[in-house]
Formats: C-alpha cells, sequence, structure tokens
C-alpha cells in the first residue's frame, strides 16, 4: 500500500530524512518511531503531498504523491501532530466541511458522518462548538474525520500526545476496530512504546533521519535482546538526548499552549 | 465551486459567531470618529474645509476594512499551522479554489465590518449628497476589500512566524493608513508625501468613497476604479502563486 525507496530530504545542508526504504502492506498497522527530530514527520509530510522530496520513489496505493497529487490525496485520511480543526464551528460541521471537500455524497456523507460520531463517542456532542471540547474529544473528532472519506491509507502522527491514558485507550482500540473492520492501512508515529506494542503489526525505528531497525514488536526485542520495546528502541537508537533548536513552528506551538485553557 | 463556496461560508459563518470581536475591533473606528471628528473638526472647519466629521467618515470606513482584510490575511499564518487550513491543503482540492474561497470570505467579513462602521458614521452625524450613492459605495468598499484581503495571503503566506507581525504593522499597514488621505485631504501636499500617498492603493479607495459618497474627490473616480481593480488582479495573482506554494 506505501512503498518508500531512498527517499532523501535536504533542508538546506541538514539531512532531515537519509535514504530510507520501507514497504507498509495493506490492512497492516505500520508504527514509525524515533526520538524527536528524527524525521518521521518529515517523512509523513512527503507522503501526504504537503512536501516535495529532495529525491526517492514514493507510492501510495500504486500513485506516486508528488505528481498524482490529487489521486493520491483522495486516498489517505490524516490526523495531523497539531490540530487541525475549526474551533469555531461544531463537530457536525466540521465532519460537513471535511465531506465536502472530499466530494463525499450527501446522503453517504451523513450516515457515515452518524456512524463514526457514534463509534468515537462524540454524537451527543455534534452541535458543540469545538472549542469547548476536552483535548480527547478533539483527537477523536479529527480521527472520525479522517475516516469520513473512507480512505485507504490513514496517517495518524502522534495522535496520543497529551492524552490521559483512558482516552489513549480508547482512542487505540477504536483505530483498530476500524482497521479490522475496514481494512485501512495505519501508518502512525508516537512516542509511547507500549502503544506501538499493542497496536502496531510492525515498527520502524527511525534516528538521525535513518532506519535503524523494521520488524514486529517481538523480532526488535529478540535481535536487540531485550525484554520491552522500550529497552529495545534505547538499545538501537542510544540513550543521548537530542537537543534541536526550536523552529518557528515549534514557537508558535508555545504560544499556541499559552493561549489554550 | 463547491469549494469556493463552502470555504466563504466557513469566513461568514465564524465572524458571525464571534461577537465579542465584532464589538471589539469597532472600538478603534469609533475612538478615530469620535476623538478626531469631533477634535479636529474646529479646527478643520476654520481653515474653510467644512465639517471633518464628513471628510474623514470615508477614511474611517477605509481603515476599517484595510485593518480586517490584512488581519484575516496573518490568521492565515496561525491558520496553517493550527487550524483548520493545513486540513484544506492535503484534501483532493486545488490550491487555488482554497485561496478564492478564503480570501472572498476575507473580503466578505471585511465588507461586513465596514459596512457596520458605515451604520456607526451614520449615526455619528456622516450624511452622504445622496441614497442613489450608496451603491457605488458599496462597490468601492468591494474594491477595497477585494485589493487588502489579497494583501493579506500574500502576506500570510510568506510570513514564516508571529514575529513578523510586529513588522508588518508597523512598516506595511500603519503606513497604508495614514498614507491614504483618510485622514487629512490630498490637495497641497508636500511634494514627497504626495508621491507617497499616490503609490498607496488605499488613497484611491478613499478618494473613490469619498468621491461616490460626499461628492469630494482627488483623482478621479474612474481613475481610482481602475487602479483598485488592477492592483487586486495584480495581489490576487501574487497571493495565489505563494498560497500554491505554502508548505507546512
Amino acid at each position: 500500500m506505501i512503498r518508500v525507496q531512498n527517499l532523501i530530504k535536504r533542508f538546506g545542508d541538514f539531512t532531515a530524512v537519509n535514504d530510507i526504504s520501507f514497504n507498509v502492506n495493506k490492512g497492516e498497522i505500520f508504527a514509525f518511531l524515533g526520538p524527536n527530530g528524527a524525521g518521521k514527520t518529515t517523512t509523513i509530510k512527503m507522503l501526504t503531498t504537503l512536501l516535495r522530496p529532495t529525491s526517492g520513489a514514493l507510492e501510495l496505493d500504486g500513485l506516486n504523491p508528488a505528481v498524482k497529487q490529487h489521486e493520491a490525496r483522495q486516498r489517505f485520511g490524516i490526523v495531523f501532530q497539531d490540530p487541525s480543526l475549526d474551533q469555531d464551528l461544531t463537530a457536525w460541521e466540521n465532519m460537513e466541511l471535511h465531506g465536502l471537500l472530499y466530494d463525499v455524497p450527501r446522503k453517504a456523507r451523513r450516515e457515515r458522518t452518524e456512524t463514526l460520531l457514534k463509534l468515537f463517542e462524540l454524537w451527543e456532542k455534534r452541535d458543540s462548538m469545538v472549542k469547548n471540547f476536552s483535548g480527547g474529544m478533539k483527537r477523536r473528532l479529527e480521527i472520525a474525520r479522517g475516516f469520513l472519506h473512507t480512505p485507504k491509507i490513514l496517517f495518524l502522527d502522534e495522535p496520543t500526545l497529551g492524552l490521559d491514558p483512558q482516552s489513549r485507550n480508547q482512542l487505540w482500540t477504536q483505530v483498530k476496530y476500524l482497521n479490522e473492520t475496514e481494512s485501512v492501512t495505519v501508518f502512525l508515529t508516537t512516542h509511547y512504546m507500549e502503544e506501538a506494542d499493542r497496536v502496531a503489526h510492525r515498527i520502524a525505528v527511525i534516528d538521525h533521519g535513518r532506519i535503524v531497525a523494521v520488524g514486529s514488536s517481538q523480532e526488535l526485542k529478540k535481535r536487540t535482546g531485550t525484554e520491552s520495546l522500550e529497552d529495545a528502541f534505547l538499545a538501537l537508537t542510544g540513550e543521548s538526548l537530542r537537543d534541536e533548536t526550536a523552529t518557528s513552528a515549534d514557537q508558535m506551538r508555545q504560544v499556541a499552549q499559552m493561549w489554550r485553557r | 465551486m463547491k469549494a469556493i463556496y463552502i470555504l466563504w461560508l466557513r469566513e461568514l459563518k465564524r465572524y458571525l459567531r464571534s461577537r465579542v470581536q465584532i464589538i471589539a475591533s469597532l472600538g478603534q473606528p469609533l475612538l478615530y470618529l469620535l476623538v478626531l471628528g469631533f477634535g479636529l473638526g474646529p479646527v478643520f472647519r476654520k481653515a474653510g474645509s467644512g465639517s471633518y466629521l464628513q471628510f474623514m467618515a470615508p477614511g474611517i470606513i477605509g481603515m476599517t476594512i484595510l485593518f480586517n482584510a490584512v488581519f484575516s490575511g496573518i490568521a492565515l499564518l496561525w491558520d496553517r499551522q493550527f487550524g483548520f487550513l493545513k486540513e484544506t491543503l492535503v484534501a483532493p482540492v486545488p490550491r487555488l479554489r482554497i485561496m478564492i474561497g478564503r480570501t472572498l470570505g476575507a473580503a466578505t467579513v471585511s465588507m461586513l465590518q465596514g459596512t457596520l462602521v458605515l451604520v456607526i458614521t451614520l449615526v455619528a452625524g456622516f450624511r452622504p449628497s445622496s441614497l442613489a450613492a450608496m451603491p457605488a459605495g458599496f462597490l468601492f468598499m468591494a474594491l477595497i476589500a477585494i485589493v487588502f484581503a489579497g494583501l493579506g495571503v500574500v502576506i500570510g503566506s510568506s510570513l514564516k512566524d508571529m514575529q513578523g507581525f510586529q513588522l508588518v504593522m508597523n512598516f506595511l499597514v500603519l503606513p497604508l493608513f495614514f498614507l491614504s488621505g483618510a485622514l487629512f485631504p490630498l490637495e497641497h501636499l508636500p511634494r514627497a508625501l504626495a508621491a507617497a500617498t499616490s503609490l498607496d492603493p488605499l488613497s484611491y479607495g478613499v478618494d473613490g468613497l469619498r468621491a461616490v459618497l460626499i461628492g469630494m474627490g482627488h483623482f478621479g473616480i474612474a481613475v481610482d476604479a481602475a487602479v483598485l481593480a488592477t492592483v487586486a488582479v495584480m495581489l490576487l495573482c501574487l497571493g495565489a502563486w505563494r498560497f500554491s506554494r505554502i508548505e507546512v
């Protein structure tokens, strides 16, 4: 479903993604693990047409997202690291807007919105403004929205960041459910190892823009001779801290947090 | 077309729901209108130029539209990182349509805000020469709104972070306002100032508005409309190009 070959992305003389290759099979839940600044988000951006690769080959459901942008965009849904809901609209309106942008026919749009909002336990709140939602509710709404146009692939970029264990648990149960019932391929990144351990069929560990290991959680543990995925991860990526310089997006994120209630 | 329409509608809904912001953003025009309007009124009258309130009302309407339109462009910077705009950038809709929908929405909202200020000026004592002038007045308001919504998109797609905001505010938006002749007549200016005002698109907007509403024009209505339309087309093209280059 996803094929990446020798993908490279440079920003000036900084190489964010350095010659990575991997495949994700149809219906698979694939996790991308890596320390901050490893190149996870950059890879997702290239797969989702938001960034042009410096070189390398990409394929989403047989299409090159850099060339067939329009067709590729119809095939995936995405939940970004930063919120992308319209806070001044209701949950229902956010779904409607998305459905209209993706050209989902009216009847199917309404039915699917209802199904998804019910599944993500937001149906009762459909007419409330999103700005009055909790962090967990917003995330659930974003994921529900990502599924609305029945994508073949769903990208989740750190979807559980800042959520309490209950919300995280519920969120993954629902994503898993949809993965099984609709055989949607899921590509996710996270910092929580136990989540990857629980939901992902296969895991790629990425560090300094390179993939250092790919395999199931079992395989990674066996390879490193460790007990838990967390230990395997540390064995693969080392224990040094990654102090990145803050980018303009990070600075804005800080301001955003200040203003959030 | 559907995408353009719903993005336009989104801007409109957001505006109508933000009552507090609507009222807050009326503060500044009200201050200019009441304090300057009545404060400078006697001097203006003594200089033999008639009622200052009458003179400055079109300028304040122009100012309101300018500020509103440019700010909605700057909000685009926020929207593309933390808002719904990011969603639209990965949707199967050409960027040009997204840009058009958003810009038209911003222009419409600025128009509404301008209309609100127009009503306030009427209450404060502003009297257009005739009711028949109103449609032409709205046409000029629309032109001003489109020009600066276009400028807003150019700025919003080009800025990298919020620090640029102060720069834009102090070196672009405020000069655009002060050099526009919103507050003073364009006649008998020192040559340098006259040249600067003639480079400011808002000068033509305010002048056109003044010409149709109270019959006091400097450049001529046809010139005003032509300059505004040309600048609008140029800014929209530039905005479309900048917007298509946005990488999140």
